[in-house]
């Protein structure tokens, strides 16, 4: 669906209403799948390059999905193995008292007045079948008892909403018991694999990723073509030729970022930003055609997914026998980097301890995972006046920062980019403080929601991030909206077309290339979007 | 299940059992049964299943290392860390710990949103619900001390002091206690609460109601045996203690609503292990709030990590070889 058959904002919202419900109870509200509002199932092709189970062609409008017929035992046997395994779900499952401070805090249900996008109901879809099969007061009273039978109905409305959820933890902020319905979803979506329910635009860059090294499946070769694409841009742009070193062995550090950020607009701008601030540094550093994604789409398929994508991080480091990894701006990537590649694929004890080789900064809070956050290492360079920037070249830009849900609610990652942009640019306005920080909104399109024909929920979702977007616009006239991760310079992109015209996105460290004053540089007349770096400067010439 | 039938079954459940207990101790007969029996088996089932369900949790592993951060984390040393939202370190994780149990840090940040033309959505304060709660809370664990005055003799000076404070404005005789009225105020709020707010009204399933109910119950019935009925006190200490010492004895002449108020007491303790009341055990518990965020500092084992199917390098060079030798990639073999 694309952005063109959306009725205009003003309509979209006109039926939300977060006090109107729907006449029947919610577990006889029948689940109906709108164009619009989900996505498309995973194509068998991919589910066989994965040895997932289930592969064929269905649609969720069928009536027949085309399940085993002991579906219901599987995904029941599925639920008890990760009951044992989860300390996290077997608690949620049990501790949730409604109390209903959760409700108005995701953004699907403030954006669809859907109750059953409410996070306490989303865990109650999957909670009630707990309690039926797994609970002795369930399976004593029944409904009376909470409890319902999974039924083919209640499995449809799993897939539904659990892939109407992006992980994006903030109600668990909110929540007195921390209860995370990223958990909840993490591990609903694992039990829909199982029988074979997944959508194509999490399963294809899986996919890919595991093939081809990164999720949009581009080869080596194609790899190189595009990032020297980029370096012929740069040089266009700043006069400068940098050499890219690509599976350079015996490099100080292995540099991964997102594949999203080789691909597109505005991705592409960040990521040659990151090829300059290197080469204005002389960094011994190398890409990697094999680990050509930060990104790890195996967060929204299973446990077992995130690993296997992930092994290929260390594995390369090994192989390439750097000291340590700098990754790049991702949001979800540093949910699995900071959260659970040591666990996984750890312990890297092959490669060294971070330490800045301009500052001699150790970076302490990396010293397990040996993996720095590229604004980490670029905020301690500031800090240490190691790069000569001219924030005036940023000017044209009235900036906000949208903080990415992982980075804030995983990692705690909220002051070093402030810094950053603080001092790239002159023009920095913070969104109100209910959604940023801790508190931020999704963009509306994580967790492998980000596709076209999931449209409509995107917009939606997005709505409470375009709302607090447009304040700052209207208030302050910021025209740029930064942000540091690959989906969200996707999704946002599209956010700010259809809610906030005016608005454009980019990354942080487009901004810092932007006001890099690097050696040998032709005057700069050109930004890295090749667009006049001052307003009227081209009538000037 | 239709909210209200809910509501109202659960209510009528609950009268039941107070009816039951009200008519039972009016039977000299069961006496025992309603002031000994059952109070007993009640306390056996709450200790062995509060202890049995928390042990089941702890028995289940924590995989992942997944702290909620809410502030700043440690990182460079010139960034301020917020130790207490993103703790760094075991004090910063008893402090969170302690917000969290002590004063419900995270329902304090509870916000409304509410819809408005535009379409825009604003954030309203929305504390109502945390004060209810803490209300709720700290008075129930008020009137638990205070209640140590029938199991123990002579009474400790705390309860004597407590009880003295909780009755400080010397209201009616005998005093009512504020935490009586505090408790009975802040249930009701929760009640109301449910039944107000749409959605809460309709994610409410009939275990969100009864405990409410049976909690109401026990502190109305409370309130009329002190300051209505006046129930002879030597006597129901005597047979607390009986109780307490292990050798019950059953008074004779009770006010029944004494019966009424210990036996709900008895449905609550019995009940609460099966229940969602067991989220006073499974705070302590949570993962992702009883973790540092310390997650690429130190390593983090999960006892059941097995190894999984990867895509190896030498298969990836294998397949594309030609063509990276081709682009000047450099390649492993040849």
């Amino acid at each position: 669906m694309s952005l063109e058959k959306l009725p205009n904002p003003q309509q979209l919202m006109t039926n939300v209403n977060f006090k109107r419900l729907p006449d029947t109870p919610w577990m006889e509200t029948p689940t109906v799948f709108r164009e619009g509002t989900y996505s498309y199932p995973a194509a068998g092709k991919n589910l066989r390059i994965l040895d997932l189970s289930n592969p064929r062609a269905w649609s969720p409008l069928d009536a027949d999905w085309k399940l085993p017929d002991n579906w219901q035992e599987i995904i029941l046997k599925g639920f008890k193995e990760r009951l044992e395994k989860f300390r996290s779900f077997r608690l949620f499952m049990d501790i949730c008292v409604r109390c209903g401070a959760c409700a108005d805090k995701c953004h699907f249900f403030i954006g669809s007045g859907d109750p059953k996008n409410m996070p306490v109901l989303r865990a109650e879809l999957i909670r009630s079948v707990y309690r039926k099969d797994f609970t002795l007061l369930g399976k004593m009273l029944g409904r009376f008892g909470g409890g319902r039978e999974l039924t083919i109905d209640v499995l449809k409305e799993w897939f539904y909403y659990f892939f109407q959820c992006t992980e994006c933890r903030r109600c668990s902020v909110f929540c007195p018991y921390g209860i995370d319905t990223a958990e909840v979803t993490m591990i609903g979506r694992e039990l829909l694999n199982l029988v074979g329910l997944n959508i194509n635009w999490v399963i294809e860059p899986v996919a890919n990723c595991f093939r081809t090294g990164n999720h949009l499946g581009i080869p080596p070769h194609g790899l190189v073509d595009m990032w020297e694409f980029m370096n012929d841009d740069i040089k266009d742009i700043t006069g400068i030729h940098i050499d890219l070193p690509i599976n350079k062995k015996g490099a100080e550090i292995l540099f991964v970022t997102p594949s999203g950020d080789y691909f597109a607009d505005p991705g592409t701008y960040t990521c040659m930003g990151y090829m300059m601030l290197f080469h204005e540094l002389g960094l011994d550093y190398t890409w990697s055609t094999y680990a050509s994604e930060g990104g790890n789409f195996g967060l929204f398929t299973s446990h077992e997914m995130i690993k296997r994508l992930n092994a290929k991080i260390y594995a390369e480091a090994k192989r390439l026998k750097v000291k340590w990894i700098l990754g790049g701006e991702c949001g979800h990537m540093w949910r699995v980097m900071h959260q659970y590649m040591e666990t996984m694929n750890g312990p890297a004890d092959f490669l060294e301890e971070p330490v800045s080789p301009f500052t001699g900064t150790k970076f302490e809070n990396s010293k397990q995972t040996k993996m720095v956050h590229i604004t980490e290492f670029t905020s301690d360079l500031i800090k240490h006046n190691k790069l000569k920037l001219d924030p005036s070249r940023n000017d044209r830009y009235r900036v906000t920062f949208h903080d990415s849900c992982n980075p804030a609610r995983a990692a705690g990652l909220l002051e070093e980019p402030r810094y950053v942009i603080r001092n790239v640019c002159n023009n920095f306005f913070e969104m109100p403080e209910n959604t940023i920080r801790e508190q931020t909104y999704c963009c509306g399109g994580g967790a492998g929601l980000g596709n076209d024909e999931n449209m409509e929920m995107r917009m939606r979702g997005g709505f409470p991030r375009a709302n607090a977007l447009r304040h700052v616009r209207d208030k302050h006239g910021v025209n740029r909206l930064l942000c540091m991760c690959a989906i969200d310079r996707a999704t946002l992109s599209t956010l700010a077309e259809y809610w906030t015209p005016e608005v454009d996105v980019g990354g942080i460290h487009e901004l810092v290339a932007n006001a890099l004053i690097m050696k040998g540089e032709k005057e700069r007349t050109l930004d890295l979007r090749g667009e006049p770096l001052r307003e009227g400067a081209e009538e000037e010439e | 299940m239709n909210a209200w039938f809910s509501l109202v079954a659960t209510l009528i459940l609950v009268a039941i059992l107070a009816l039951i207990s009200y008519l039972g101790a009016a039977s000299a007969s069961l006496g025992t049964l309603f002031g000994v029996v059952i109070p007993y088996v009640a306390m056996a089932i709450f200790v062995v299943g509060v202890i049995y369900r928390i042990v089941r949790w702890a028995k289940v592993p924590v995989p992942f290392r997944i702290p909620t951060t809410c502030g700043q984390a440690k990182s460079l040393p010139w960034i301020k860390a917020d130790n207490l939202e993103s703790p760094y370190n075991t004090w910063g994780l008893i402090g969170r710990m302690a917000l969290e149990v002590l004063l419900f840090r995270s329902l304090f940040r509870n916000t409304k949103a509410e819809l408005r033309d535009g379409p825009r959505v604003t954030y309203g304060s929305a504390k109502w619900l945390w004060l209810a709660g803490i209300l709720f809370h700290y008075s129930f664990l008020t009137i638990i001390v205070r209640h140590l005055r029938f199991f123990i003799e002579p009474v400790p000076s705390f309860v004597e002091l407590l009880s003295s404070v909780d009755g400080f404005f010397q209201i009616l005789i005998p005093t009512v206690f504020l935490t009586d009225v505090a408790l009975l105020a802040a249930a009701s709020y929760l009640f109301l609460r449910r039944v107000a707010i749409p959605q809460v009204r309709y994610i409410s399933l009939p275990a969100d109601y009864f405990p409410l109910f049976l909690i109401l119950g026990i502190g109305i019935s409370g309130l009329l045996m002190r300051n209505v009925w006046k129930v002879d006190l030597y006597s129901v200490k005597q047979l607390a203690m009986g109780l307490f010492t292990l050798h019950p004895t059953v008074p004779a002449g009770i006010n029944p609503v004494f019966y009424v108020h210990l036996f709900l007491v008895s449905v609550l303790l019995a009940y609460f292990p099966f229940s969602k009341l067991m989220h006073a055990g499974g705070v302590f518990l949570s993962p992702t709030r009883n973790m540092r965020n310390v997650n690429r500092s130190e390593r983090w084992v999960n006892p059941w990590n097995y190894p999984v199917k990867v895509h190896t390098y030498e298969e990836y060079e294998n397949e594309f070889r030609a063509k990276m030798k081709e682009a000047g990639i450099p390649v492993d073999k040849e």
